[in-house]
């Protein structure tokens, strides 16, 4: 039985002069998952994100999806295959909702949009919920309808796959759960597989199937968040030391307080921590991960 | 349960209230063009009437249909002469000059992501004006003959923009280090343009300051056929570009991501709007107001789609740069002020009304 991967990474290597910035990252994911990236700033999370959509190039490594090796193909056909959400941010000239939304029709289309084309924005704009927003500017939004309409014209892209940076930043907690479950329901119902980078431990253990714990360019643990969000493993990559209770079956962190580090702390290096027990063999793939489940 | 009710209406054929409004969005578009290439026939005609031989709007209009179709109406030779020869020509050009400087100020605005990128604050305006000092007051020119001061200023351009796209190309730049290094490059060669003026005689002088000021005085019929030329071919160019340049305005990760080689878009569209410039600037001189002014007023009725942008940035301009010329030829009859200075004059009162009465919508967000 031939097992499913969606997205695959294969030795990423990425970095200006001698510090590379991600060194040698590898995973698998299956189709309809939701799978985020975790760890402390600068740990490369928003690097890899990008090398995946080739909007940095790594020095080595493959990326495939659905076997298709993405560093083969132009520009176009990536957009046709991954689409990306970025952080939402200040920009210089502000397009309406609707036009901006149009872009992500760009792979598809020639010079002129269709009447098809545009259907498809009404339809992802009222699948979202901001159909009444298609006049307004997009710099007059509030950050939660920016983020929406973000993750929208990644939708009319129409790919199986879908890279979010940090899509909750910027966001009150009502948002962020508003988020989350939009881009959770493109997963299930869809069957979109979605790798989004991010910041808050408990989101990441509420909404992911798996999850990826990075640490200075490295993976160091991988798998379904109880067993990746342990307090073992969260005291090593980010240096707080934690309490991790249950609720409703997802493990829920409360920090306790920062350990000094007094910067002689070793790093531990290549040996993923999984359910607390240093393992080798890594990289592993997700899709191994007990709990998670191949469509 | 509204939801429900919308879905249904939509699959149903029927249009939602926003895909309305959208739809009247849409035709508002074409309908401010229309209307503004209407107001430049309209103005044409007028303007061709100011002046001391005394023509009627509709013997304006009769003389130019004329030309085309010979012996239709019966139109005085003179008149004939001075609408086809003198008048009609010099509006020509500067139809041709706003529609080019407004495009390529549009499409620079874009790609560098910058309100205040135009032809003028990159230093390009700025080179030609020193190819023609050079030629002026040393006379040293890369071509000889008819074309000493043109050839100057066309090559002095190309020279300026070479620069900054070669820094692109190079160096990766960001587009905000594209506009300082055109910015510093206009310094530059305003420096020397100035210690060339410093030492030159009268007549010299006066030469560099009337084509520095911007003048359509010297157009004539003989010029527009190369004009016409270079904008058949870049401008179709630019125009083929127009949904990279929607999707580059997102910022160069996003489009990347979209599938646009945000490198290559914007060497392609430094290179073929400096020619325009280049082109343009060489005839007319520095009119440096349109081209930074005219995509502004367009973004601010129109919204930020180059398909309708780039086109309606070149109607504004032409009608702008004609409106200000006709005034500048007529205020203080028989004085003709040099074009660039009332285009300024003009536009930048009419420019601060739109910015300070205009919709209140985010165009620079």
């Amino acid at each position: 039985m031939g097992m499913m991967i969606q997205l695959q990474a294969k030795g990423i290597v990425f970095g200006y002069n001698s510090s590379p910035i991600l060194k040698d990252v590898s995973f698998e994911i299956g189709p309809s998952k939701l799978v985020t990236i975790v760890g402390p700033n600068g740990s490369g999370k928003s690097t890899l994100i990008k090398c995946i959509d080739r909007i940095l190039s790594p020095k080595s490594g493959s990326i495939l999806i659905d076997r298709k090796d993405v560093t083969k193909m132009d520009r176009m056909e990536i957009a046709r295959n991954l689409s990306y959400v970025p952080q939402s941010s200040a920009r210089t000239f502000s397009s309406n909702v609707f036009d901006t939304v149009l872009m992500g029709r760009r792979p598809h289309i020639g010079w002129l949009s269709s009447s098809d084309d545009e259907e498809k924005v009404w339809e992802v704009l009222r699948l979202l919920g901001i159909e009444d927003l298609a006049m307004s500017s997009f710099g007059e939004l509030s950050g939660g309808q920016q983020q929406k309409v973000l993750i929208a014209r990644a939708l009319v892209q129409e790919t199986k796959v879908m890279l979010l940076d940090e899509p909750t930043s910027n966001l009150d907690i009502w948002h962020q759960l508003d988020v989350m479950n939009i881009v959770s329901d493109l997963v299930r119902k869809r069957r979109m597989t979605a790798l989004i980078a991010l910041h808050d431990l408990n989101l990441a253990s509420k909404y992911s199937h798996g999850i990826i714990m990075m640490k200075k360019g490295k993976i160091m643990a991988v798998g379904d968040p109880a067993s990746v969000l342990t307090p073992e493993n969260i005291e090593a990559i980010y240096n707080v030391e934690v309490a991790v209770r249950s609720q409703s079956e997802a493990p829920f962190i409360v920090p306790v307080k920062q350990i000094k580090t007094n910067g002689s702390r070793p790093i531990p290096d290549n040996r993923p921590f999984t359910n607390g027990k240093r393992r080798n063999g890594f990289p592993r793939s997700i899709s191994e991960i007990k709990g998670i489940k191949l469509a | 349960m509204a939801k429900t009710v919308r879905r249904t209406s939509a699959r149903a054929g029927k249009r939602s209230r926003m895909q309305e409004a959208h739809d009247s969005f849409i035709f508002g578009r074409y309908l401010f063009m229309a209307a503004i290439l209407t107001f430049i026939i309209i103005l044409t005609g007028v303007i061709i009437t100011l002046g001391p031989l005394d023509i009627s709007v509709a013997e304006a209009y009769r003389a130019l249909i004329d030309r085309l179709y010979p012996g239709y109406f019966d139109v005085e030779p003179l008149t004939k002469r001075v609408v086809w020869n003198i008048r009609f020509p010099r509006i020509m050009g500067g139809i041709l000059a706003g529609f080019g400087l407004g495009i390529c100020g549009c499409v620079m605005q874009a790609v560098l992501k910058n309100p205040l990128a135009s032809p003028f604050t990159l230093g390009i305006s700025a080179g030609a004006q020193f190819g023609i000092s050079l030629a002026a007051v040393i006379g040293i020119s890369i071509v000889g003959g008819p074309y000493l001061l043109i050839g100057n200023a066309f090559l002095f351009a190309l020279l300026c923009s070479g620069f900054i796209i070669g820094l692109a190309a190079i160096k990766g730049a960001s587009s905000e280090t594209l506009i300082l290094a055109g910015i510093a490059v206009n310094y530059f060669f305003s420096a020397m343009s100035q210690l060339f003026k410093y030492f030159a005689d009268d007549e010299q002088l006066r030469l560099m300051t009337s084509w520095g000021m911007g003048d359509l005085a010297a157009f004539s019929w003989s010029k527009i056929p190369l004009i016409l030329a270079v904008f058949g071919i870049c401008i179709p160019l630019l125009m083929l570009k127009a949904w990279d340049l929607n999707i580059m305005t997102a910022g160069d990760d996003t489009a990347k991501s979209i599938g646009v080689n945000t490198e290559h878009v914007r060497i392609f569209i430094m290179l073929v709007s400096s020619l325009v410039v280049a082109t343009v600037v060489c005839f007319t001189g520095t009119i440096s107001f349109i081209g930074l002014v005219a995509p502004h007023m367009a973004r601010m009725i129109l919204g930020g789609d180059h398909r309708f942008l780039i086109p309606a940035s070149g109607i504004l301009g032409a009608a702008v740069l004609i409106a200000a010329d006709g005034v500048a030829m007529n205020v203080i009859a028989p004085t003709v002020i040099p074009t660039g200075i009332m285009t300024s004059i003009i536009g930048v009162p009419f420019f601060m009304y739109l910015m300070l009465k205009g919709r209140r919508r985010e165009f620079w967000a």
